[in-house]
């Protein structure tokens, strides 16, 4: 398990370029939304966020069905680093599309956005998450009731979604939709171009993490042994 | 050959189990007689929280929405109480040191929830029915699918909460936002007119979060 770790800066270098390139392209060069206008260039930022959030959650369940797997103990910080950067993209998702929500309908929440609502129950369930690992002694057992838990979550997003349109049918009608026109292929390059800088940035920051969190096992380790 | 033995092995594992857990439910009286306190306490509360002049369909709608977080609440409650013995007299040590498939434990375990569930249900719903509205044959096979559904994932939660430092604290928050999912299909089989998507969707429910459950009970157990 080196420390050394040369893929974090590589990643954000990609995540740096394409991100600035996503923005400038998002600002001066793709059409105005004919329906919602200026303030539809949010979605550049609000739906490769929940993308990126998405795939962190993957990657964490992944890494737990790893570690339940092979009983190996690596596994469990990556698992770890990967929903703790999860949640940060969850939370960066409930913020954007508030400011979405606020400018579209002028209200700053709206049950009747299938999305927000189930990055609300997944931002409970994470956090439920951290507060699980927080009360449970640091070991092979913490590591993997987390990982059940991760993969809890992982099945959970589906069946939520679900629920969310099934309960549409007794809650209220969907009154706002953002499945407006077609995208043009312009707004669809410079969402792919977003996408792929978030990816790139939260896989940055999971690697600038992760080696943060090793480092702190290894001194804890160290520290243990000396004393 | 083998393999019916040790299916019948495993059948009898979990009957043991099971039967254990009703015994010191039997002999203790703890979880089943504040489950019944609790819900019924909880629809007389409910009923001075809602304002008394709602139109004929909203007072439904309402009641029912009711109904189901009382059940919810007091699934949580006997939950919190499902692996008290085990923890306090390190009986689970023992289970697990067993020659059984430790998800045998975590099947009765289930089972004996889903039976104190029910009796809870007996008098929670006719207590329902007498105080808001009279319940429908769907409202009452939606109850049998949470049962289960509910009573699967908390077994897991409830023995990982009990292995943790907080204990009872951590199982609410453990289980409420797998619980979402349990009660949207609830109150739609309860409160619309076609029951049976709402149905289908619970018994989804079930047997995803049962088979998950299952496979994963052993890794929460082990030391």
């Amino acid at each position: 398990m080196s420390l050394r770790n040369n893929l974090g800066p590589a990643f954000a270098l990609v995540a740096f370029t394409f991100l600035i390139a996503a923005f400038a392209l998002a600002f001066y060069w793709v059409p105005t939304d004919a329906d919602q206008g200026f303030s539809q260039r949010i979605f550049y930022v609000h739906v490769p966020l929940a993308l990126t959030a998405y795939a962190c959650f993957a990657w964490g369940a992944w890494k737990a069905l790893r570690l339940l797997w092979t009983n190996d103990s690596k596994y469990d910080l990556e698992s770890y680093t990967a929903v703790h950067m999860g949640v940060i993209f969850g939370i960066l998702v409930l913020v954007t599309g508030a400011i979405w929500a606020r400018i579209s309908w002028g209200v700053w929440w709206s049950w009747g956005e299938r999305q927000l609502v189930l990055f609300l129950i997944l931002f409970l369930f994470y956090c439920a998450y951290f507060m699980l690992r927080n009360s449970v002694d640091a070991g092979p057992r913490q590591a993997r009731m987390s990982a059940v838990y991760a993969l809890f979550g992982v099945v959970l997003i589906p069946i939520s979604f679900l629920a969310i349109r099934l309960s549409e049918n007794f809650i209220h009608p969907v009154v706002f939709t953002r499945d407006g026109p077609q995208m043009a292929a312009s707004m669809f390059f410079v969402f792919c171009l977003s996408t792929v800088g978030t990816i790139a940035l939260a896989t940055a920051l999971y690697h600038v993490e992760l080696s943060g969190k090793r480092l702190d096992l290894k001194l804890k380790q160290r520290r243990k042994a000396y004393s | 050959m083998t393999r019916a033995i040790a299916a019948r092995q495993y059948v009898c594992d979990v009957a043991v189990l099971a039967r254990k857990d009703a015994r010191l439910e039997l002999r203790s009286r703890d979880t089943v007689p504040a489950m019944l306190l609790f819900v019924v306490g909880a629809l007389v509360v409910f009923h001075f929280a809602v304002p008394v002049d709602l139109d004929e369909e909203t007072e439904r709608v309402v009641s029912f929405g009711l109904l189901w977080v009382a059940l919810l609440f007091t699934a949580i409650l006997g939950l919190t109480r499902a692996f008290v013995a085990e923890r306090e007299q390190r009986l689970i040590d023992a289970l697990v040191l067993a020659p059984c498939d430790r998800s045998a434990i975590w099947l009765a375990k289930t089972l004996a929830v889903v039976a104190f569930l029910l009796l809870a249900e007996l008098i929670a719903l006719p207590a329902f029915a007498l105080f808001f509205e009279p319940v429908d044959g769907a409202t009452i096979a939606a109850v049998l699918l949470a049962n289960i559904g509910i009573a699967a994932v908390g077994t897991v939660l409830s023995a990982v909460s009990a292995a943790s430092r907080t204990r009872e604290l951590l199982l609410p928050l453990l289980l409420l936002p797998l619980a979402i999912p349990i009660i949207v299909g609830g109150i739609g089989a309860s409160v619309t007119d076609e029951p049976a998507q709402f149905l289908a969707f619970l018994a989804l429910y079930d047997a995803v979060f049962a088979i998950i459950s299952w496979s994963t009970f052993e890794y929460v157990v082990t030391e």
